[in-house]
C-alpha cells in the first residue's frame, strides 16, 4: 500500500507542478480588465502625469495664497473638469496640442516660483480653463466606452482629493523654508515646460 | 514497477519542460517610452562629471551666500538651463558649449573657494549664464523617441536633486571646519573644471 502511493508521487508532483507553471497571462495590472469604470477613471487621472502635474501646481498656488483660494480651487476645478468632459465625450477624435501643453506647465510653474499674488478672479479663471481643456481632452478620450460618464466621475473626484490635500498641505505651511520648498517644485514644474516647448517645436 | 514510474516520470518531465518554455507576455509595465523616458532623463544631468561639479558648486555657493541666494540660485539655474536645452532641442547652435561648461565648474569652483559674495543679481546671472550652456549640451544630446514630458520632468528633478545635495553639503557652513570643508570642496571643483577645460582644449 505504501509502495502504490510512493509510485504515484511522481505523477502528483507533475500535477502540481503543471498547474503552477502552466503560466496563463496574469492580468495583474488589469490593462485587459479594468478595475470598473469609476476607478478606470480615478486611476486614469493617477496614472497621467500631463494631467497630474497642472492640477498639483494649480493647487500648490491656490494653498500659497491662501484658504479661501484652496477652497476655490477645491470646487471650480473638479466642476469645470466634468463638464469639458461630458463636451468633449461627443467629440469624434481629438490630440492635446503639445504647445498647450507645455503653455499649462509654464504658466502655473511659473506663477507658483514667483508666488505670484493673483486674485481670486484670476484663480476661478485658471482653473476653469484648466478643467475645461484637460476634462475636454479626457472626454474625447474616453467617448468611444459606454460608461464614460462614469469614468468621468471617478476621475474628477481624483482631482477633488488631490487639491484638497495638497492645497490644504500648503495652507498652514508656515515656515519660510517651507513655502520657499513648495516655489522651488513650481519652477522646477516651469522648467519641464520649457524642456516641453523645445520637444514640440523639434517634433513639430 | 519501479522502472514503469520512472519511465513515467521522464515523460511528465519532458511534458513539464515544454510548458516551462512556452512564456506569455508579462503585460507588466506602463505606456511605451513612458518608464525609459523618465529614467534616461533622471540620469542625463547627473552621467557627466562637469554637469554635476556645476551643479553641486551652484548649491554649495548657494548656501555659503545664505538667504536668499540659497533658493534663488537653484531655482535659477533650472530654469535657465531649461531655457537653454530647448534652444539645443530646437536646434539654435551656440558656440564653445564645452569651454563654457568647463568655465563654469573653475568659476564657480573658485567662487566657493573664496567665499566671493557678489550682490545677488550678479551672483544669479552669472549662474544664469552657464546654466544655458549645460542646458544646450543636454538639449543637444537628447535621444529620440523618448516620451517628452517624463523626460522633462526626469531631467529637471534630477538637476534640482544636485542643487539640493550641494545646499546639504553646504549646511556646514555654520561650523569654523565646514568653512574650511567648504573652500576645499570648491577647490575640488575648480580644479575639476580645469581638467575639462584642458580636455576640451586638447
Amino acid at each position: 500500500m505504501k509502495r502504490a502511493s510512493q509510485s504515484r508521487l511522481p505523477l502528483y508532483a507533475f500535477v502540481a507542478c503543471a498547474f503552477v507553471m502552466c503560466a496563463i497571462p496574469s492580468e495583474a495590472h488589469l490593462n485587459s480588465t479594468g478595475v470598473g469604470p469609476f476607478y478606470d477613471g480615478l486611476i486614469h487621472f493617477l496614472m497621467s502625469p500631463e494631467d497630474i502635474i497642472p492640477v498639483l501646481a494649480l493647487a500648490l498656488l491656490a494653498g500659497l495664497r491662501g484658504a479661501s483660494y484652496g477652497r476655490r480651487a477645491l470646487f471650480t476645478l473638479p466642476v469645470a473638469w466634468f463638464l469639458g468632459g461630458l463636451v468633449g465625450l461627443s467629440a469624434l477624435t481629438t490630440r492635446p496640442h503639445p504647445f498647450i501643453s507645455a503653455a499649462w506647465f509654464l504658466m502655473l510653474g511659473g506663477l507658483l516660483a514667483a508666488d505670484a499674488e493673483v486674485s481670486l478672479r484670476v484663480t476661478t479663471a485658471l482653473a476653469t480653463l484648466l478643467g475645461v481643456y484637460h476634462g475636454y481632452l479626457n472626454g474625447a478620450g474616453m467617448g468611444q466606452f459606454e460608461t464614460a460618464a462614469v469614468a468621468l466621475l471617478g476621475l474628477v473626484f481624483a482631482i477633488f482629493v488631490l487639491i484638497a490635500l495638497a492645497a490644504a498641505f500648503v495652507v498652514r505651511l508656515r515656515a519660510d523654508w517651507s513655502r520657499i520648498a513648495v516655489r522651488v517644485a513650481g519652477s522646477w514644474i516651469a522648467a519641464s515646460g520649457l524642456l516641453m516647448l523645445g520637444w514640440a517645436i523639434r517634433t513639430r | 514497477m519501479i522502472k514503469t514510474t520512472t519511465q513515467q516520470f521522464s515523460k511528465c518531465s519532458r511534458v513539464l519542460a515544454v510548458i516551462l518554455f512556452y512564456t506569455e507576455a508579462a503585460f507588466a509595465h506602463p505606456q511605451k517610452g513612458e518608464a525609459v523616458g523618465f529614467l534616461t532623463g533622471f540620469r542625463h544631468p547627473i552621467s557627466g562629471l562637469d554637469h554635476v561639479l556645476a551643479m553641486v558648486a551652484v548649491g554649495l555657493w548657494g548656501a555659503q551666500l545664505g538667504a536668499p541666494a540659497i533658493w534663488v540660485l537653484p531655482v535659477a539655474f533650472p530654469m535657465v538651463m531649461a531655457f537653454g536645452g530647448m534652444l539645443g532641442l530646437m536646434g539654435v547652435p551656440l558656440p564653445g558649449v564645452e569651454y563654457g561648461i568647463a568655465l563654469s565648474a573653475i568659476l564657480l569652483g573658485a567662487a566657493v573657494l573664496f567665499e566671493f559674495r557678489p550682490p545677488l543679481g550678479c551672483a544669479a546671472a552669472l549662474v544664469g549664464f552657464f546654466a544655458i550652456f549645460h542646458g544646450h549640451a543636454h538639449g543637444t544630446e537628447l535621444p529620440p523617441g523618448q516620451s517628452a514630458l517624463v523626460y522633462s520632468i526626469g531631467f529637471v528633478m534630477a538637476t534640482g536633486l544636485l542643487h539640493a545635495l550641494g545646499i546639504g553639503i553646504g549646511t556646514v557652513h555654520r561650523w569654523g571646519w565646514g568653512q574650511k570643508f567648504l573652500r576645499l570642496a570648491g577647490a575640488l571643483v575648480a580644479v575639476g573644471g580645469m581638467f575639462f577645460m584642458w580636455k576640451a582644449v586638447a
